[in-house]
């Protein structure tokens, strides 16, 4: 699965794309984060506030609760600032 | 170049040349309205602003406009829309973003310019980086935007 990364969440985690294989029963965006934030320190400061946390599977938004099952591609980053 | 739908681009771009080739496009329409978003030279702080950095998800943004565009050519008469947004690093006064709408009449096409726009705040992935004297800062999201885009659901 590869896992994307924009801005200050790039910034924290220290680089902008990962290609990871979650453990078998990772089923739900949450559940992601769970893992994602674990690996280290700048992926814990990426995530600290999950209030913050917006989500992109295959390019479609979609919130925490959302299931990860076969997704290609899932984005994290900030709430949008363009226009 | 592209003349209608969305263009995301690293590269500056002339609104007024934009404005020409959409109204030469649409000579049947008989009002278009645009909206043309600039970088300004002062933060929300009020902190002077020397350079802004965009960067964009590629891929979502391109399906994210595309999207917007058909959601309101759905909603409203229109008979043809653009949209031109920068990335990369701009300097005040730089054109950030361009909207056109093209209808028979007015009201089509100021509330659809409208419409896309405050949708396009809240849902295309783009973020800004702001650098001034102090340093460079995200752009933090404004709940009015989010306040915005919800009058229009």
């Amino acid at each position: 699965m590869k896992i994307l990364y924009f801005a200050w969440m790039r910034e924290k985690v220290g680089r902008s794309e990962e290609i990871l294989d979650p453990p078998a029963g990772t089923q739900t965006v949450t559940q992601l984060i769970d893992w994602l934030a674990a690996r280290s320190a700048g992926h814990g400061a990426a995530f600290a506030n999950r209030k913050l946390v917006k989500v992109a599977r295959d390019q479609v938004h979609v919130d925490h609760a959302a299931s990860i099952a076969g997704a290609r591609e899932v984005a994290f980053f900030p709430p949008v600032t363009g226009g | 170049m592209m003349v209608s739908g969305a263009r995301v681009q690293a590269e500056p771009f002339d609104p007024s040349v934009e404005l020409k080739a959409f109204s030469a496009r649409n000579v049947k329409s008989g009002g278009i309205a645009t909206f043309i978003g600039q970088m300004r030279d002062t933060s929300a702080d009020g902190e002077t602003i020397n350079a802004m950095t965009l960067e964009h998800y590629p891929a979502m943004a391109d399906v994210q406009l595309a999207e917007l565009i058909a959601e309101a050519k759905q909603r409203w008469p229109l008979d043809d829309v653009r949209i031109v947004h920068r990335v990369g690093t701009l300097k005040p006064g730089d054109p950030i973003v361009f909207v056109a709408t093209a209808s028979a009449h007015r009201e089509a096409a100021f509330h659809a310019c409208e419409f896309l726009m405050d949708w396009l705040k809240t849902k295309a992935p783009i973020w800004k980086k702001e650098s001034g004297a102090t340093g460079a800062a995200w752009v933090e999201a404004k709940t009015d935007d989010d306040r915005r885009a919800g009058r229009w659901r």
